[in-house]
Parts: C-alpha cells; sequence; structure tokens
C-alpha cells in the first residue's frame, strides 16, 4: 500500500527524500498520515531549493578550499598493519583536482570472482599479477670478464612459485634487442650481439639486464592480498587497469583504480567523474572534515564538462573561459592579453572577475536580475530626482 | 547625480593592436626630445613630460583639454621610429607567420582549396571542443606548414627561418632585417591570416614591427620630487628617455649617411630600450637597470603578479569607511553586534540626506561638530563640495544647511557594518553586525562568532567597513547578517555555537548542578533572561529545568549527546539520550555535540522550526548561562586533575613494562632470522611495523587507565567530557605516557650514525631508541625524551608552514575555476558562456544551506505527523 503512495510521490520528491522515508515510515503508519507526511516533505522541499542567480561554484570553492587550511600535509599514513603507503591530506586533494598524470601512489583495488574471493589460492593468484623483472626472479648476477657476458642465476624457487620455466624466461629476455641468450641449467649467460664489446659495455648490460620485463602485469610493483568484508581482494601498489580488467578471474564490474586519469581511458568520463567524487570524500572523510557532496559533484562536474577530465590549472579549465579577463586574473596575464590582441577577440563581460575589475554589478545573486520601468514623463522623473 | 561623470554600462571590450595610423590619430603630440624640463623646471614641448600628455605639477593645465592636476586623465604621444622594430610579445607570431608563409609572393603555403576546408574546420573546432583545442589544430597546421619547402602559389622555394632569441631572424644564414620582415608581413592577405588564427581587422601582421612608438601619458608615469627639491623620474619615464635618444642619434646618422656598421648597431640599441620597456625580463636579454643596480619596473612587470596591476588594483579594490583593530570577546553584547571603540565611532561616518523631516535633528548634529559624540565631520553640497565641520565654518554651515544637502553623521547604535577577518576563506568571514558605540579601543564581539571569523582574542585584528548608501546597506542586512549566516553552506548545520566556557558551563549545570529558587534566578536573571514565568515554582531546581527556560515553550527534539553508544542501558546510565519535549528538557546533557558548531541537530531543528532571530536569541541566552553557571560556582582546572592514585600509576607502569618486553621479544626474533615477513613487506618492514602496532596499543591502554581512573568531577575532566577543550589523549599524555614519537608515519630513525642519539647503542632497535616517550608530561621527561619530543614538534611546525601557502594556492585556483557558475532561473547550473555544468544543482536542487546536514530531517515530519 504504502509502495503506491510513495510512486505517485516520486516524480515530486528526489529520490534521496522519499528512500529515507521508505526506511524511516513505521510500517504501521497510516496511509492517512504517510500523504500528509509527504505533503509536508514536499512542502519543505521547495524551501530547500536554490534560489536562481545564487554562485554555487563559489559556494563549492569555499567549501573545499577553506577545511583544505585544516588538512595534514603528511603524506604518508598507515591504517593499520595491512595497508598500503596511500598519499592522504592536502597532497592527495592537490593531485585529484590538478589531474596529476604520475600519481606518487597509484593503487588499485583487484575484486575477483568465485573462487578467488573466496580466499583460493589468492596468494598465487596475487603473485601472478606483480610485474616482475629480471632481477626479482635471479639470485644472482655475475660479469664473467672471460667471456665478456653476463651470467644470471635464476632461483629455482621463485621460478616454481610464478610457474615459470628457464626456456620461458629465455624468452622473455630476448626481447631485448642486441643481445645473445643462452642458458645452461638455472644460469642464464647474456651476451652482447656482435664484435667484442669493450668491458665496460658489460657492466652497463647487467644494469640493463636487471629491468627486463618477465612476468605479470606491467606497472604492479606490489600485491597484497586482503580481507575486505567477507570477500578477499587483492590490493596493489601501481596501476594498470587496461590490462587487470582483461585477466581472467578478475571482477572487471567491481575493480577500481585510484589514478583517475586512467578511469577516464579505460571506462570514460562519466566514471571518472564519479572516481574525483569517490576520491575527494575518501580523503575528506578520512580527515574527519564534513563537507557536502554536492559541493564535491560539482567540482567533479567542472573538470568533466568539456567531455574530457581537466584539472584546475591554468592549462586545464581556466584555459577554456571565454572571457579573456577572467584567464588574465588568473595566472600568466600577458599571455592571455597578447593572444587575444592576435585573434582579436571579444570579452562580453559575462562572468564575474571583469565586472569586478570594472565597478560593475557581477550578474550572479542579485546582481542577476534586471528591473523594467515604465518611462514616465519628464516633469514626474523630476520630481523624484 | 553628479553631473561631470557619464555613467555608462560596458558591455564588451575587445581587444587587438593599434596601427600605426591609429597611433598617430590616437597622440596628441609627437615627441622629439629626450629632455624633460627646461632650466625653470617647466615642461620642454615636445619632451616625454610635455603638457599636452597631461599633468602632474599643481597649477598647470592640460593643453588638450584645459584641465587641472587629478582632473585630466593625460593623453598619448608618439615618436616616430627611424628604423623598423620589432615588438618582443610578437615575436612568435611574427616567425610562424615567416615560417607558413612565401617569401616571394606572401600567401599562406597551402592549396587555396586545403587553406578553405581547414578554416571551416577551426571554426567548428572552436564551437565544439572550445579553445585549447582550437589552439591544438592551429599548432598542427603550423607545423605541417614548416615542411613544405615549395610555394604551391608561385613555386618559389623556401628557405630555412630561425630565430635567434630574442628578436633576431635568420633566413639561411642571411640575418632578415625588421624592414624585411615587415614587407613580407604586408604581403600576406587577410584570408590568409585566419589560418593561424589571426583577426586581420585587429591585428594587421605588420603592425607586430613597429614603425611608430605610442608614448603613454605622464599621468601613468609620474614624477616624485624628493625633499631635496630635486625630481626622481618614474621608470617608463627613463626607459623612454632612452628610445627618444637612441632615436634621434640614429636618425641623425642615417641623414648624415654614417656607415651601415654604425647605423646596425645604434638599431639593435634601439630595439633592446624598446625590447626592455615592454618587458624588463625576457630570458635572453640583461634587463635594464638604475643606477643603483636594480631592474627597471617596465610595462609587463606592471601588469604580471599578485602586485601587479591586475590582480592587485583591478581584481581586488581599497575602500573607505573602514577601521581595523585589535578584537576581544564580550558575551554580554548580542551575537549580531559589533562593539565599536568610541574613536572610530567618531571618524566613520554615515552620510545622511537632509530631508524638512529630519532637517532639525541632523543640525544638531552639525551643531556638536567633529569634537563631541554623536556629532558629524562633514557636510556635502547638493553639487558634491564636501565641507568639513569645524568650530570656525559650524555657524555659516548651520546657516546653509537646507533639504538637499548631505550630512556625513558619526557612526551610531544601530547603524550597520561589514566585520570581517582575514583570511576570509569562506563567506562567513565577512558578515553585517549592528554597531554598538563602545568605551576603549577594541572591537568586542560575542564570542559564539568566534567560530565562523576563527578568531581568538591572542591579538587577532578586524576590518570594519560602512556601507554608504541605502542600497548598500540594504543589501549588507538581507544578505550578510549573522543571523542569515548561521547554516554554514559547507554542510547544512549551525556554524555558530557555544564555545569553551559556555560548553562547560551548560555541560556542568545540566548533568550535576540543582540550585535553591533564589540561585536559579539569580542565575537566569544575570544571563539576561527576563522572563522566569517557565521557572517550576519549586525549592529546588535542577540544571536540566534552569537550561529549559530558555527553550521555546512548544519544543521537541530527540538527539544524543557525546559518548551515546546506541546501547539504551548504557546510554540511559550516562545520560547520552537528549530528550526534549514541550520546551523541558527531560534527559540528556547539553554538552558540544548538542551546542557546539557543526555537530547535531539541537541548532539546526531550532533555526529550521523558530527562524533566525529566535535562533541566536536562544544561542546568545544559552551561551551566557553557561558563563555564567561557571562564574557562580567557580572553575578552575589545576594539575591534580589529573592525579592518579598509586594503583594506576603501577598498573600505567606495568603496561609499559609488558610492553617494552614484548617489543624487545620481537627484536630478538627478528635478529635471529626467524619473523615472518608480511606479505608484500621485508623482514625489517614487518618489524617496525609490529613494534609500532604493539606500542601504539600500549599508549592507548594507558590512555583508558587514565580516563578510568581520573576524578570524573574534576575540571580538566569536565573539560574533555564536554568537548569544550581538550580531549582523553591529552590527559593521557599529562598523566599517563606521552608515546611514540613519528616522524613521517615511522618511528624515529635519523640523527647520528647507526643511531638517533649519541647515548644509544648503534644499531639499537628497542622502544626507547626509537622516540618512544614512557614518561607522562606530568612526572617530566627525560633528556633523551625531551629531544625525540622537540624532533617531532619542529616537524609539525613545519608542516603547518608548508600547508598554509599550499591550501591557499589550490583554494585560489578552485575559486577562479568556478566563481563563474551559477543556478539559472531554469533550474541548471551554468557558467559564463551558459554552458551547462549541471541540470540540478547537486541532483537534486537542494541548497545546502537550507538542509540539514545535506538532507531532509525525515525524522522530524514523521515525528511531526505521528504527534
Amino acid at each position: 500500500m504504502h509502495n503506491e503512495i510513495f510512486k505517485e510521490y516520486e516524480s515530486k520528491l528526489p529520490m534521496g527524500i522519499i528512500n529515507d522515508l521508505k526506511q524511516r515510515v513505521p510500517s504501521n503508519f497510516s496511509q492517512a498520515k504517510l500523504k500528509k507526511v509527504l505533503e509536508l516533505a514536499c512542502e519543505e522541499y521547495e524551501l530547500m531549493k536554490v534560489d536562481a542567480g545564487e554562485a554555487v561554484g563559489l559556494l563549492s570553492a569555499e567549501s573545499i578550499g577553506e577545511p583544505g587550511t585544516q588538512m595534514t600535509l603528511n603524506t604518508f599514513h598507515f591504517a593499520g598493519v595491512a595497508e598500503m603507503n596511500v598519499t592522504t591530506g592536502l597532497p592527495r586533494i592537490i593531485e585529484i583536482l590538478d589531474c596529476t598524470k604520475s600519481l606518487a601512489t597509484p593503487m588499485m583495488e583487484i575484486h575477483l570472482e568465485s573462487p578467488y574471493n573466496k580466499g583460493k589460492e589468492i596468494k598465487e593468484f596475487a603473485e601472478s599479477i606483480k610485474e616482475n623483472r629480471l632481477k626479482h626472479i635471479a639470485s644472482e648476477f655475475t660479469v664473467n670478464v672471460a667471456k665478456a657476458a653476463v651470467d644470471v642465476t635464476l632461483s629455482q624457487e621463485k621460478l616454481t612459485a610464478l610457474k615459470l620455466t628457464v626456456p620461458s624466461v629465455v624468452k622473455a629476455i630476448e626481447s631485448m634487442r642486441g643481445i645473445v641468450v643462452k642458458a645452461d641449467g638455472n644460469i642464464v649467460t647474456i651476451k652482447p650481439k656482435g664484435k667484442e664489446e669493450a668491458i665496460n659495455e658489460v657492466f652497463k648490460l647487467k644494469d640493463k639486464v636487471k629491468e627486463i620485463y618477465i612476468s605479470g602485469v606491467k606497472g604492479i610493483t606490489q600485491v597484497l592480498p586482503i580481507k575486505k568484508e567477507e570477500e578477499f581482494i587483492i590490493v596493489t601498489a601501481g596501476s594498470n587497469m587496461k590490462e587487470v580488467l582483461q585477466i581472467e578471474g578478475v571482477d572487471a564490474e567491481k575493480t577500481i583504480t585510484n589514478d583517475i586519469i586512467e578511469i577516464a581511458q579505460v571506462l570514460g568520463v562519466e566514471a571518472a567523474r564519479q572516481s574525483v567524487i569517490n576520491e575527494v570524500k575518501k580523503v575528506i572523510d578520512a580527515q574527519g572534515l564534513n563537507v557536502d557532496l554536492r559541493h564535491i559533484m560539482l567540482v567533479a562536474d567542472t573538470m568533466t564538462v568539456t567531455g574530457n577530465i581537466k584539472g584546475l590549472t591554468r592549462y586545464g579549465i581556466v584555459s577554456e573561459k571565454a572571457s579573456v579577463l577572467a584567464r588574465a586574473s588568473f595566472e600568466t596575464p600577458l599571455k592571455h592579453i597578447i593572444e587575444a590582441s592576435i585573434s582579436g577577440e571579444t570579452d562580453y563581460l559575462n562572468s564575474v572577475v571583469e565586472n569586478v575589475m570594472l565597478n560593475q554589478p557581477v550578474p550572479v545573486g542579485t546582481g542577476l536580475p534586471g528591473l523594467v520601468t515604465k518611462n514616465n514623463k519628464k516633469e514626474e522623473k523630476a520630481k523624484y530626482l | 547625480m553628479d553631473e561631470r561623470f557619464v555613467y555608462r554600462k560596458v558591455k564588451s571590450i575587445k581587444f587587438g593592436i593599434f596601427s600605426p595610423k591609429t597611433i598617430k590619430e590616437l597622440a596628441v603630440a609627437k615627441i622629439v626630445t629626450p629632455e624633460l624640463y627646461d632650466k625653470e623646471g617647466y615642461p620642454v614641448d615636445g619632451g616625454l613630460m610635455d603638457i599636452r600628455l597631461g599633468v602632474i605639477d599643481p597649477g598647470l593645465t592640460c593643453k588638450t583639454d584645459g584641465q587641472k592636476l587629478k582632473e585630466s586623465l593625460g593623453h598619448f604621444g608618439y615618436i616616430e621610429l627611424a628604423r623598423p622594430i620589432i615588438h618582443i610579445n610578437f615575436v612568435p607570431v611574427i616567425l610562424t607567420l615567416l615560417k607558413g608563409t612565401c617569401r616571394e609572393c606572401g600567401r599562406v603555403l597551402l592549396q587555396k582549396q586545403k587553406m578553405d576546408t581547414l578554416k571551416s574546420e577551426l571554426i567548428v573546432q572552436e564551437i565544439e571542443d572550445g579553445r585549447a583545442e582550437k589552439k591544438g589544430k592551429i599548432r598542427d597546421i603550423v607545423t605541417l606548414l614548416k615542411a613544405t619547402n615549395k610555394c604551391p602559389h608561385c613555386k618559389a622555394k623556401q628557405l630555412k627561418i630561425t630565430l635567434e632569441k630574442p628578436t633576431t631572424f635568420m633566413e639561411g644564414d642571411k640575418r632578415l632585417t625588421p624592414i624585411e620582415i615587415r614587407s613580407r608581413l604586408e604581403k600576406v592577405p587577410d584570408e590568409d591570416c585566419e589560418v593561424f588564427g589571426i583577426d586581420p581587422l585587429s591585428f594587421r601582421p605588420e603592425w607586430a614591427v613597429l614603425t611608430v612608438l605610442l608614448i603613454p601619458p605622464v599621468t601613468m608615469r609620474p614624477s616624485i620630487t624628493l625633499e631635496s627639491g630635486e625630481r626622481s623620474e618614474d621608470d617608463l619615464t627613463h626607459k623612454l628617455g632612452d628610445i627618444v635618444r637612441i632615436n634621434q642619434r640614429l636618425f641623425e646618422n642615417i641623414n648624415a649617411g654614417a656607415p651601415e656598421i654604425i647605423i646596425e648597431d645604434l638599431w639593435d640599441l634601439l630595439q633592446y630600450h624598446i625590447t626592455t620597456f615592454f618587458d624588463n625580463e625576457v630570458a635572453q636579454l640583461p634587463p635594464a637597470r638604475h643606477r643603483s643596480g636594480q631592474p627597471l619596473k617596465t610595462i609587463a612587470s606592471r601588469i604580471k603578479s599578485k602586485e601587479g596591476r591586475i590582480r592587485h588594483n583591478l581584481a581586488g579594490k581599497r575602500t573607505n569607511f573602514c577601521a581595523r583593530t585589535v578584537i576581544s570577546p564580550d558575551p554580554m553584547i548580542s551575537i549580531d553586534e559589533v562593539g565599536v571603540p568610541m574613536v572610530i565611532a567618531m571618524k566613520l561616518t554615515v552620510p545622511e540626506r537632509v530631508t524638512d523631516w529630519n532637517m532639525q535633528h541632523l543640525k544638531k548634529f552639525v551643531e556638536r561638530g567633529h569634537t563631541k559624540y554623536p556629532g558629524s565631520n562633514y557636510i556635502i553640497r547638493p553639487d558634491g563640495k564636501k565641507k568639513k565641520i569645524t568650530d570656525e565654518t559650524k555657524e555659516q554651515l548651520l546657516e546653509e544647511i537646507q533639504p538637499g544637502y548631505t550630512v556625513e553623521r558619526h557612526l551610531m547604535d544601530g547603524d550597520i557594518a561589514i566585520f570581517n577577518r582575514q583570511p576570509s576563506l569562506h563567506r562567513m568571514s565577512m558578515m553585517c553586525h549592528r554597531v554598538r558605540v563602545l568605551p576603549n579601543k577594541t572591537f568586542r564581539l560575542n564570542p559564539a562568532v568566534c567560530i565562523p571569523y576563527n578568531a581568538d582574542f591572542d591579538g587577532d585584528e578586524m576590518n570594519l567597513h560602512v556601507p554608504q548608501t541605502e542600497e548598500a546597506r540594504a543589501e549588507a542586512q538581507i544578505l550578510m547578517e549573522v543571523q542569515t549566516q548561521l547554516i554554514s553552506p559547507r554542510y547544512g548545520l549551525s556554524i555558530i555555537g557555544c564555545v569553551q566556557d559556555a560548553i562547560s558551563g551548560n555541560y556542568m549545570l545540566t548533568k550535576f548542578v540543582t540550585l535553591t529558587r533564589n540561585e536559579a534566578v539569580d542565575l537566569l536573571l544575570s544571563s539576561k533572561v527576563t522572563d522566569l514565568s517557565r521557572l517550576p515554582n519549586k525549592e529546588h531546581i535542577s540544571g536540566k529545568e534552569i537550561f529549559s527556560v530558555l527553550l521555546p515553550e512548544d519544543f521537541n527534539f530527540i538527539g544524543k549527546s557525546r559518548g551515546h553508544t546506541g546501547n539504551s542501558e548504557e546510554d540511559k546510565k550516562n545520560d547520552t539520550i537528549v530528550l526534549i519535549k514541550e520546551g523541558k528538557l527531560i534527559s540528556g546533557v547539553m554538552d558540544k555535540a548538542n551546542l557546539g558548531d557543526g555537530s547535531g541537530l539541537l541548532l539546526r531543528t531550532l533555526h529550521k522550526q523558530y527562524g533566525q532571530q529566535r535562533t541566536i536569541e536562544v544561542l546568545g541566552k544559552v551561551f551566557r548561562l553557561g558563563i555564567e553557571t561557571l562564574i557562580k560556582m567557580g572553575f578552575s582546572a589545576c594539575l591534580h586533575d589529573t592525579d592518579l592514585s598509586e594503583n594506576a600509576r603501577n598498573k600505567i607502569y606495568e603496561t609499559l613494562d609488558a610492553a617494552y618486553k614484548d617489543v624487545d621479544d620481537f627484536i630478538k626474533v627478528f635478529r635471529d632470522g626467524r619473523l615472518e615477513a608480511f606479505p608484500g613487506r621485508s623482514i625489517a618492514e614487518t618489524l617496525e611495523l609490529k613494534i609500532l602496532e604493539r606500542l601504539n596499543k600500549a599508549r592507548n591502554e594507558t590512555g583508558s587507565i587514565v580516563s578510568k581512573n581520573a576524578n570524573k568531577a574534576s575540571a580538566a575532566l569536565i573539560m574533555s567530557d564536554s568537548g569544550a577543550r581538550g580531549n582523553p589523549l591529552n590527559l593521557a599524555q599529562i598523566a599517563g605516557c606521552v608515546g611514540q614519537q613519528a616522524m613521517r608515519g615511522k618511528r624515529i630513525e635519523k640523527g647520528y650514525r647507526h643511531r638517533t642519539l649519541s647515548c644509544f647503542k648503534k644499531d639499537d632497535l628497542s622502544s626507547a631508541a626509537r622516540g618512544f616517550i614512557r614518561s607522562s608530561f606530568k612526572h617530566g621527561l627525560t633528556p633523551a625524551e625531551f629531544f625525540f619530543a622537540s624532533m617531532t614538534g619542529r616537524d609539525s611546525l613545519m608542516d603547518t608552514a608548508l600547508r598554509t601557502p599550499k591550501s591557499g594556492y589550490l583554494y585560489r585556483r578552485l575559486a577562479n575555476a568556478m566563481q563563474d557558475l551559477k543556478v539559472e532561473y531554469d533550474g541548471t547550473v551554468r557558467d559564463a558562456n551558459k554552458k551547462i555544468v549541471q541540470f540540478a544543482y547537486g541532483e537534486d536542487n537542494v541548497d545546502v544551506s537550507r538542509s540539514e546536514n545535506g538532507r531532509l530531517n525525515v525524522a522530524r515530519l514523521i515525528e511531526k505527523v505521528s504527534e
């Protein structure tokens, strides 16, 4: 019964209020009373709506900027023993809003499909995702002066753990150009191709060889299987969403990364917008601050309106502004003025700063409406002057 | 309205550069001599200070408009350059144009067809993808053009053109003179310019090579007269002097037929001077300097940076009618009042228009003059002339005064003023208060408004602005008054609440206190509560009943106090369920969760049901009640508040000893190589984590021992329990143990080689050697412990010092990016170009400052209907 009444009001009230009511209204509530509550909610909701002309952008900027002064600068924090290092606080907020390309601590949370999410073979699964370079599976690197080559002793233990064989490792090494690879048991000999190389070339080669990619997902430097709410997931340091999502056994719907640009590339802007909201919210909550979600949403929306994700920098959304003076008042004023004169731009003074500069009313809030009045006879006008 | 000014609204501003022709039309004088003044100190005709360009000396009149100093805005002049000069700011455009057009015929190095398609593509791109994308596209076209080496129009072979920074262009090995460059740019047809994103109407390429130079008016570069009577010219005048002098010499040399080398040298010198005139911070050039060696401030540096024209003078303005002084608290004035010192009230004025009806009233103000309060300082005649009221002029002005005049009277009680504290981080940093003129020399404010201003009284200063027109006053009062700012737009809860003493006072009152009727009446009256009809008529009155007197009669509320657990047994015992029925506080303690800012719905609900005016009245009374309670009962925190029993002390020692032992065990296991690493960590990291965890646990244990054993009735605990000041951790550090000093989330590692301090053994990993402080503040720290504490102290100082500018910059960028987003009449959020950012603000159109913590409090509605 209740549901029908609720349905009636779905067009009048936002879902948030309806859901709240659904939860709170006791089941023995009479229909008449329910209707009364809903009417009351509608009435109050109308009163809660924003006024036209409200400078909501500035409100959001204040609401995020002001608590920024209270945030810690401490980059790292340990939430417990089984946690990765993550950037939090102000540096993280700056990172998100700037749309920084290379994050200080990229991270993924890989959700798994059954049976892995029950914890079966999760360690092995995690290890298989981790990026392995030659230095990770080798126990020793030596330079063989007599042969002018590098001898790499592979660790049998690690090979079996990663389900690798010596030939497969040799194959991976051969992807590097300009070398000859020979395997003898667990020892792999790597020689520079061609003519006899100077011995210091071999030493250089030794360092290069260490970084050869062998297996796993590129970019994932650390893996940590943990249990989170009845489910096993893998937390990783380093991020590579595109490849991780393609691995069998990974729950592509739940798996996320904290690299917003990567999300934009793999999942699209809408996902990036949501992830900006989530990430900012996460930091603000962790700092024990209270900022309404609407403000964060508006920031995320301004970052993504163009269809691409853009940071709050002079190269990002600020450069998209139509007003020359608004751009000039932010950063690099000369550059903007000169460019404007070259392309003969016109500033129509639609936003706030330009009008402040010219001592004119700004077109927000009370500066927005105009009044229309009849132009009465001259004498009448004179009377009021 | 003042007749001298023309009031017009600026609709748009077009950017472009002047052609030589416009410069000559615009200019009122041709400058021919570098001399400034003649022997009498009179500006030379045709010099840089020519009085046709405006006047900066009193007594002179401008030859162009006949106006005097401060009236004439100044006029431009020009000089004819002997040879063309490259404008430094347009060097990049000139370069792309030279590279992209034919050296013979001046056309773009593109087929006609291709050019047309590219042009239309550009237009589409700007509309669809925005400016940044268009710029990228132009860059692509330019790279394409650079690769072309044969003109498709006249088949001429193109040579490679390079730029030798800053202003020399080379074609192959040959230098291109500005004359050649200019003639090439002249050849570029208008329609070809558009491919480069150039608007030929406002920017003809050849105008970027100067043949005449516009001289800014003298009013833009006023000289100052030093005490010695010597004149000191502005940096721009100095630079212009150099330009005129070199230009003159160049003319002479050319006319005299001097050798090419000399002419070229002079030409380069002129180029240098003109370049530095525009921008004295060009990377490749040595900046032009004063004799003292400090670089000249020329046009570019006048515009740029925080102190430049744009950010300093245009985006930010200075005001009159403002005051600034130290602030101090006064809970006895209302929350929306501000105490203004008498001296300030006699300097700041409010203009009042004289009418038939108030003339007698205003005349009294004039009569009292500026020395007697409340008097007036100035009279403004209808023609705009301002007259100071002095003892001599008083009589005459009193005669003269009639409707139409304006009297600037002293600031009085009830006037409107805007009060502000920097940094103005949110809109509550500037609120409108009513003036209350008080003795002494500080601004007084109710301590409840400290929170939105983020003010304290350790020497903070604040600013006061007095609006001067009716419109401004009305707007300030309706939009900015304290009452209207009660609910923060950040989270939809009250941002104004009780602080410190007011919280602990109300906590004590509602928790322990029972008073006799006489005492209760006394208490209420001294907190300015005069309506005692709701005080129960009995011998002994509980604190809750006293508190209830302040609440509205029909107020119903259910809430939680601090330490609410949800376990009803326990909550009942601790009295943490706040229940207000019919304006009576039935159960629950008033503490920070109810009375503080940004916590709990008590104040929010009060505001929703009874409106802003009622809320600040109640809040003001509650505040004073809390303070008066403390005054009546006495409240002092002392060291022995944190004293612990022998038993408790021993327990703390035991806990710490146990932790120390565990840590030593971990280290032993580690040294034996038996420690098992956590996944994804090395063994050493694992050990650190384990130790850190164990020691933190130990500190928390000592903390709970302290809270359990401390005297609940002591002032220190009342403060921490009510949330007024301090937290259990502070108490634990005073009474129990200070705990681990951590730097960057790790135990202290750095210091001497292999150890933190020289009093420890090398590679000592034990608790004490890595910054664990087992002493309490009360018992004192050992020297090593003290040193560790100072290390983290310094670290956190550094943190704050680095954070402020970082968050300030973030805030500036946020504000700049979002400042023109507003809600339109159709409910969408749009930017200045009417581009839709959100279809409904926050997806539900709800204004946060009208919400209850971001939502509608449905529980309240259900309660209301259920009654």
